[in-house]
């Protein structure tokens, strides 16, 4: 696959798009018309080629661009890349997830040449080339999690398993969805959950925990999970709401299609063979109203969707302000006619 | 039964290591590494004529580092449903085998500040591993190990010269016993006690630990009791209408995977709770042996743990 990594914003001027082909491959997640609260886990196993999970680690025509956006938040604040001292095993095992999984999938963009301890990296969308010894801290530039998941789109937490619970105790977060890691790190399963409406009451996240203990070696899984944002921000951390807060009332009916973007996370679980850790990665996919109206059908699912939504889940996804305004948008494409069955596009 | 998550092997070695053990070591059949592990894992090996009618658990002894295969280490008992039985009498060198990819449910606690490791007879199987991973983590632990000397006990040799000081080795057949209330009272804070080997051992050093109020996360052990034999019984699934008979010396889970069914499970040793499946009704008394159900819920006789409980009496109808 050739593929032209563009230069792009996330942030001032957002020159961010998406190309024709990444709005035909993005992971829209509704099957059908009407809200519906799903755990929906499924194994991570390979998907369609030219699709998103075709791979186990997708790289697409964002990722320089991601790369960069990821370098300057944490310049300004080194705090979303965190590690407690047991989590290093952990780290290196997230580290030779990456990279094997990365040389695999993308041999013309990456590869690990590996002889016992010493490793070769190469990396040349980033033009890096680095030898390392596994398991040697001192022989990489940054942490083993920082070293790689500099170079690796979509944001990581480490989760170490201990008292028949998982404990957010390593992680890189700087494209999320208003989590702050700073704010989570220590916290157990339950602990980072609280926030959730409805899910507790159901008993969502006990069922989810027993699971994820059990969570085996090389049978990795995966849920799609999904809000809104205004502008194509990836970094809208609660450390950063005094800067992207107000930009929830800019929406207007005039310009919701080109601001209001659907963001969906790939979320990623794998058990991890040194430390029985198990790495949790999200990976953000954004298109706006209008990108994804080149699919009808997408549109008639979107606003139907948003119509049933709870309150509750809008106001926790922080939809309230804008949900009306993205309903009136894509009315012009509610000529009531049916959808037609699964998540893809017309 | 062959699972489609298995690893296919052969069998490259055979080595007795002491009386009545023995070790065996597994690599691919495709030639490549098998996955990695950690300290404390097992695998499941199907075993038996005709392709693995059981699947046992069994902990890995080899060195996480050796990328070429699997090791494990079998004691032959004789109370076996004939697992121990068939891989030390019936398997080859060159014979291929089906076995699962690493499972640990006895993992090392990364934030100890101190592990102690206490191993009886057979039960050092996981601790080869751990002691090798905790070393190369430089991490403060001791190994107290209860064995029967005259039979020379498995991996001691190799165990005392690896670890020097830190191994400890209590000669059970010589009356030898290690004194659990000095060893356990005299730990510092912050230490993780980790327990394998028998029943009875394990029992005597939780109950020590709790009564010197050690606090239950600290306290980790691995029981690898077989599951019991029992009388014949039949169950029904009642949403296929599929029935199947459970034989004497196979296990509920067995049967079903033998039937073509693939229920839920993982640790075969009714810890983990994987393969929890709910009865709708059962003509006979439900035999809990996990260590998985509150005792209200074996009262409550709502489900089974597949891997290891069975029924006393004629039929079982589970939701499944």
């Amino acid at each position: 696959m050739s593929l032209a990594f563009r230069d792009e914003t996330f942030r001032d001027d957002f020159t961010f798009y998406n190309s024709p082909a990444a709005i035909r491959r993005f992971p829209f997640p509704f099957d059908r018309d009407e809200y519906m609260y799903s755990v929906n886990i499924e194994p991570h196993v390979k998907g369609p080629v030219g699709s998103v999970v075709e791979f186990p680690i997708d790289i697409d025509e964002h990722y320089v661009a991601e790369m960069k956006e990821r370098a300057l938040v944490l310049q300004q604040d080194p705090l979303r890349c965190q590690s407690l001292p047991h989590m290093i095993t952990a780290e290196w095992d997230l580290v030779e997830l990456l990279m094997t999984s990365m040389a695999e999938s993308y041999p013309q963009w990456f590869s690990l040449t590996r002889d016992g301890d010493r490793w070769h990296w190469i990396n040349r969308p980033l033009e890096i080339d680095q030898k390392f010894t596994f398991g040697d801290v001192a022989t990489l530039p940054y942490p083993p999690m920082e070293y790689i998941t500099r170079q690796c789109q979509g944001d990581f937490s480490l989760l170490d398993q201990r008292e028949d619970n998982l404990w957010m105790d390593a992680g890189i977060a700087t494209t999320q969805a208003d989590w702050s890691l700073d704010f989570d790190i220590g916290m157990n399963f339950m602990e980072w959950h609280a926030p959730v409406p409805f899910a507790h009451q159901m008993g969502v996240f006990e069922r989810a925990l027993k699971y994820l203990l059990n969570l085996q070696l090389g049978r990795p899984v995966r849920r799609l999970n999904w809000t809104m944002t205004i502008n194509p921000r990836l970094d809208t951390s609660p450390e950063q709401y005094p800067h992207w807060g107000k930009d929830r009332t800019q929406v207007t009916p005039e310009n919701a299609g080109q601001k209001v973007h659907l963001r969906v996370e790939l979320q990623g679980l794998w058990r991890l063979p040194r430390s029985n850790a198990i790495v949790f990665s999200i990976r953000g996919y954004l298109a706006s109203l209008q990108e994804l109206s080149t699919s009808p059908k997408w549109a008639r699912r979107l606003s139907r969707i948003l119509k049933s939504l709870p309150d509750e889940i809008a106001d926790y996804k922080g939809l309230t302000r804008h949900r009306p305004l993205s309903i009136a948008w894509l009315s012009r494409f509610e000529d009531g006619s049916p959808t037609t069955p699964g998540c893809g596009p017309d | 039964m062959i699972h489609a998550h298995d690893i296919r092997v052969r069998v490259t070695a055979i080595e007795d290591v002491a009386a009545r053990t023995k070790r065996f070591r597994f690599e691919p059949v495709d030639g490549g590494s098998p996955p990695l592990f950690a300290g404390g894992a097992h695998i499941t090996v199907a075993l038996g004529d005709d392709d693995g009618a059981i699947r046992n658990p069994y902990t890995l002894s080899g060195s996480p580092q050796d990328r070429g295969g699997y090791e494990i280490t079998v004691l032959r008992t004789t109370d076996s449903r004939g697992g121990s039985a068939f891989l030390h009498e019936q398997v080859r060198v060159g014979q291929e085998l089906s076995i699962s990819a690493p499972i640990n449910l006895f993992p090392i606690n990364f934030l100890a500040r101190r592990h102690l490791l206490i191993a009886g007879g057979i039960g050092i199987t996981p601790f080869l591993s751990m002691t090798e991973q905790l070393a190369d983590l430089g991490q403060n632990f001791e190994l107290h190990y209860a064995m029967t000397c005259s039979g020379a006990a498995p991996y001691e040799a190799q165990l005392r010269s690896r670890l020097g000081r830190r191994f400890h080795r209590y000669c059970s057949d010589r009356g030898e016993r290690i004194d659990l209330e000095t060893l356990l009272a005299g730990q510092p804070l912050g230490t993780h006690l980790y327990v394998c080997g028998p029943e009875r051992l394990i029992d005597a050093t939780i109950a020590m630990a709790t009564s010197l109020g050690w606090p239950s996360e600290n306290i980790h052990f691995e029981r690898f009791a077989g599951p019991p034999p029992g009388d014949p019984f039949t169950v029904r699934l009642a949403k296929s209408g599929q029935t199947v008979t459970v034989g004497q010396h196979q296990t509920l889970l067995e049967a079903l995977e033998r039937a073509g069914v693939e229920p839920p499970s993982l640790c075969r040793g009714g810890a983990c709770g994987q393969c929890e499946l709910p009865v709708l009704s059962a003509e006979g008394e439900l035999l809990h042996y996990d260590h998985f159900l509150s005792e209200e819920a074996r009262a409550a006789g709502h489900s089974i743990m597949t891997c290891v409980s069975r029924l006393k009496g004629r039929e079982l109808v589970l939701d499944f």
